[in-house]
């Protein structure tokens, strides 16, 4: 049993992390879509729509995929944690059955459009169906955030008498307080995402000199919507989800934070290896009282640590769980410093020369996605060992009747395909990149492409 | 409030399998009737744009299912584990094959697509029919409410069932059968020139095997599963249901031998529909008949609170109104038969 409940985790873990390498890149893409079928539409300059067509079949390879390995998301909740979908799915399967009714529908019949249809629609309802997707897309994101939201900080529900969790407040369940802070939070990761891989393959033209006029237009607006997302990521979001953990999953924060023992004018470690065993951090670099203002705005506030709390409450992972945190704020703040002075040389009118910059750029597009999976791992690790938190442990939640022999199986096969998907993603997204904004614009489309197929 | 739901779930399904079903019979029968790279993009361009608003209605019915009966979504989905997730590894290969299939144009790599478009759409219409012959034959649930069933045990309907056993491998090929004329009859209306041809051909040849299978799968069933026996004795749905699927069967292989492409199809997805509401309406007010009939899960024992049910169907209705009015409008813009010339090749789009 022990042993099925770590494959059943593995397997949502692997797969789960697997299909968000996707949506973060296609919400973020959506909304610089728009911005650029914007520009296309009031300027009329035919760039800035090459420059959506091209971005559009990266979105579109990213979206195939991003389907893919999503549907199995969906039926997992089923197949590997059908006691605890016995148990929630009378909430929990509100906010996904509307994923599917209201966005997905919107999201796929539109990119159908988007994609095919650009002679058929005219400027403006090719702009429109851009915008669709977007908004088909990011409904997608809250209504996913909403449904772990509420895993986390459940609300809007009553116990009825053999156990099950039954509805009681849609609203409370669709406006969950802390649906709206993750959402900020998890969209504006992903916006990131979207402005790092915009900007670097920017710079990656600029550096190699070829399609200029699009490397600039890609840099700037990478850059641009890059550096308003990397700060709004620290204050207020990245600070209100800390102050909520804070106040409804203590235990969370001082695992979080690698705090042991509780004590007024909390530091704050920046760096540190947990032991757990010892109850100590190895090797502290620490901002004396850092943490007690952070969480409670007092520099010598009480936080309480580790050992206020019983054992068989803690996170079951409490090393990971303090890397995964780490990680993502040490990146988070290195992405501020970049797209801040990013930004400020654009001001300056030197970035598009500054080649030092340029390469930071092109180099930096696979960190956000590693933030945004250390994000997810905070989140999800930090829940432990609950399921819905303080409702049901996460051991009570499995299938009773798929071993770990069954569950092995699986998520082996899910390995070798998506190594699979892997391989190919990068080949056809690099085909894309390589073929550029203009494809054919020298030779003829189709030996651009045996070319490149050689 | 729980019948209600147990119908939208299953109008969502048959929608399913109207939509995805013309797609995936198109790519059971893609090596059949397209020969050329030309060819083949023609099938491919007919499915384009719509094969993933086709799979949306598998999501959105699922997550239906997964709210308004959570004890059947968790029961059947970790009893039929093994054989969900083969299909969602052949969903995936499906779905990349389609879509990454004109990035490049080569010798090695279109045939490569091109096959296993063809074997992921072939093996997923002989797993949804094996998938539904299981629900109809009871599967091995106990007084836990749950089960396991392996992929196969001895091929028997025994005690100790199998996803696939003799009535169940039956079914599934019933299955492919008919999404073969499905698809066949949807190449045929959306192509010209030789694939069309080829199309109506095959249509016409299948159409003999539907009906020689849509009787024998109709008396064994009855053996299999008695209740649907019973409940197709009760007048008027259970006249009015398969005579639907009787009159659409026949309204094919009259549309076809009139030339009229567009009634062919239509008087396909009207025999689907009526073979699939008779199925529903023949195991209600059961949700999973168990191989032991007192385990059964039924409508009241598997749906979610009233509350819950009720609030959803308010968004769920506006949902649906606007999911039609988008699938209207994606459908119009795409009507008519496609031309690869004119959506261009390379990238696909």
């Amino acid at each position: 049993m022990e042993q099925a409940l770590t494959v059943h985790r593995l397997h949502f873990a692997f797969t789960i992390t697997f299909h968000y390498i996707f949506p973060q890149l296609t919400m973020g893409l959506a909304l610089l879509l728009v911005y650029l079928k914007t520009k296309f539409l009031r300027t009329g300059d035919e760039h800035y729509n090459r420059s959506a067509r091209f971005w559009a079949r990266i979105f579109a390879i990213n979206f195939a995929i991003g389907v893919v390995t999503g549907i199995p998301m969906e039926f997992q909740f089923g197949t590997n944690w059908a006691a605890f979908s016995r148990a929630a799915g009378g909430v929990i399967g509100q906010t996904l059955a509307m994923e599917g009714v209201f966005s997905f529908f919107l999201e796929s019949s539109f990119l159908g459009l988007f994609l095919f249809g650009e002679k058929k629609l005219g400027r403006i309802g090719h702009w429109l169906s851009a915008f669709l997707v977007f908004v088909g897309s990011w409904l997608s994101g809250y209504l996913i955030v909403a449904t772990d939201a509420w895993m986390q900080h459940p609300t809007g529900y009553v116990l009825g008498p053999h156990g099950e969790i039954e509805l009681s407040s849609f609203w409370s369940l669709v406006v969950n307080k802390w649906a709206l802070w993750q959402y900020a939070h998890t969209m504006l990761g992903a916006v990131q995402t979207g402005c790092f891989v915009m900007a670097g393959v920017g710079a990656f033209y600029l550096l190699t000199h070829r399609d200029e006029i699009y490397g600039r237009t890609f840099v700037k607006a990478g850059v641009l919507v890059g550096a308003v997302a990397a700060l709004l990521q620290l204050t207020p979001t990245g600070d209100m989800q800390g102050r909520l953990i804070t106040e409804h999953q203590p235990i969370t924060l001082a695992a979080m934070e690698g705090l042991f023992q509780t004590q007024s004018g909390a530091p704050l470690a920046i760096l540190g290896q947990p032991d757990v065993a010892q109850r100590k951090l190895d090797n502290p670099l620490e901002v004396p009282s850092m943490l007690s203002f952070l969480t409670y705005r007092k520099w010598s506030a009480d936080v309480r640590g580790l050992d206020a709390f019983p054992e068989n409450q803690w996170p079951d992972t409490i090393p990971l769980l303090y890397y995964s945190y780490h990680v993502m704020v040490g990146l988070g703040t290195i992405f501020i410093a970049v797209m801040v002075l990013s930004a400020f040389l654009l001001w300056r009118e030197r970035l598009y020369g500054a080649r030092w910059m340029l390469w930071i750029l092109m180099l930096a597009v696979p960190l956000p996605y590693i933030a945004n999976t250390a994000g997810w791992m905070t989140a999800e690790l930090g829940r432990q060992p609950w399921l819905i938190y303080g409702l049901m442990r996460t051991a009570q939640g499995i299938s009773p009747k798929v071993g770990a022999g069954n569950a092995w199986f699986t998520l082996i096969g899910f390995m070798g395909m998506y190594t699979l998907l892997a391989i190919l993603w990068l080949f056809l997204v690099y085909r894309e990149i390589e073929l550029g904004p203009e494809p054919g614009a020298s030779l003829d489309t189709e030996t651009a492409v045996i070319i490149a197929a050689d | 409030m729980g019948i209600t739901w147990f119908w939208l779930v299953a109008i969502m399904l048959t929608v399913y399998v109207l939509l995805d079903g013309f797609d995936l019979g198109a790519g059971a029968i893609h090596l059949l009737v397209a020969k050329t790279d030309e060819e083949r993009r023609q099938v491919l361009a007919s499915i384009g744009p719509v094969w993933d608003g086709n799979e949306v209605w598998l999501i959105a019915a699922g997550g239906t299912l997964y709210f308004a009966f959570p004890a059947l979504y968790a029961s059947g989905f970790s009893g039929f584990y093994l054989p969900l997730m083969i299909v969602l590894w052949l969903l995936i290969l499906r779905g990349s094959s389609i879509e990454f299939r004109n990035h490049i144009k080569s010798k090695v790599w279109d045939p490569l697509w091109d096959f296993v478009f063809f074997a992921s759409s072939l093996l997923l219409a002989v797993f949804f029919g094996a998938a539904l012959a299981n629900v109809v034959r009871g599967v091995p649930l106990d007084a836990s409410g749950y089960f396991f069933e392996p992929l196969w045990t001895n091929f028997q309907l025994g005690d100790e069932v199998g996803i696939l056993d003799w009535y169940t491998i039956l079914v599934g090929v019933f299955a492919l059968a008919v999404l073969v004329m499905h698809g066949a009859l949807w190449v045929r209306m959306k192509t010209s020139g030789p694939v069309s041809e080829r199309a109506a051909a095959l249509a016409r040849r299948v159409w003999f095997a539907v009906l020689a299978l849509t009787v024998v799968v109709t008396a064994v069933t009855f053996k299999v599963q008695p209740q649907l026996r019973e409940n197709l004795t009760t007048l008027p749905l259970g006249l009015i249901l398969p005579l639907l699927a009787v009159v659409g069967l026949a309204g094919v292989q009259f549309a076809l031998i009139k030339r009229d492409e567009r009634k062919a199809f239509f008087a396909s997805c009207l025999y689907i529909t009526g073979m699939l509401t008779s199925v529903v309406f023949g195991v209600s007010p059961m949700v999973l008949p168990a191989r032991n009939p007192i385990y059964s899960l039924t409508v009241n024992g598997a749906k979610a609170s009233d509350y819950g049910l009720k609030v959803g169907l308010i968004w769920w209705v506006v949902g649906m109104l606007l999911a039609a009015g988008y699938f209207i409008f994606v459908y119009r813009s795409f009507a008519g038969k496609v031309s690869v010339e004119k959506d261009g090749h390379g990238h696909g789009y």
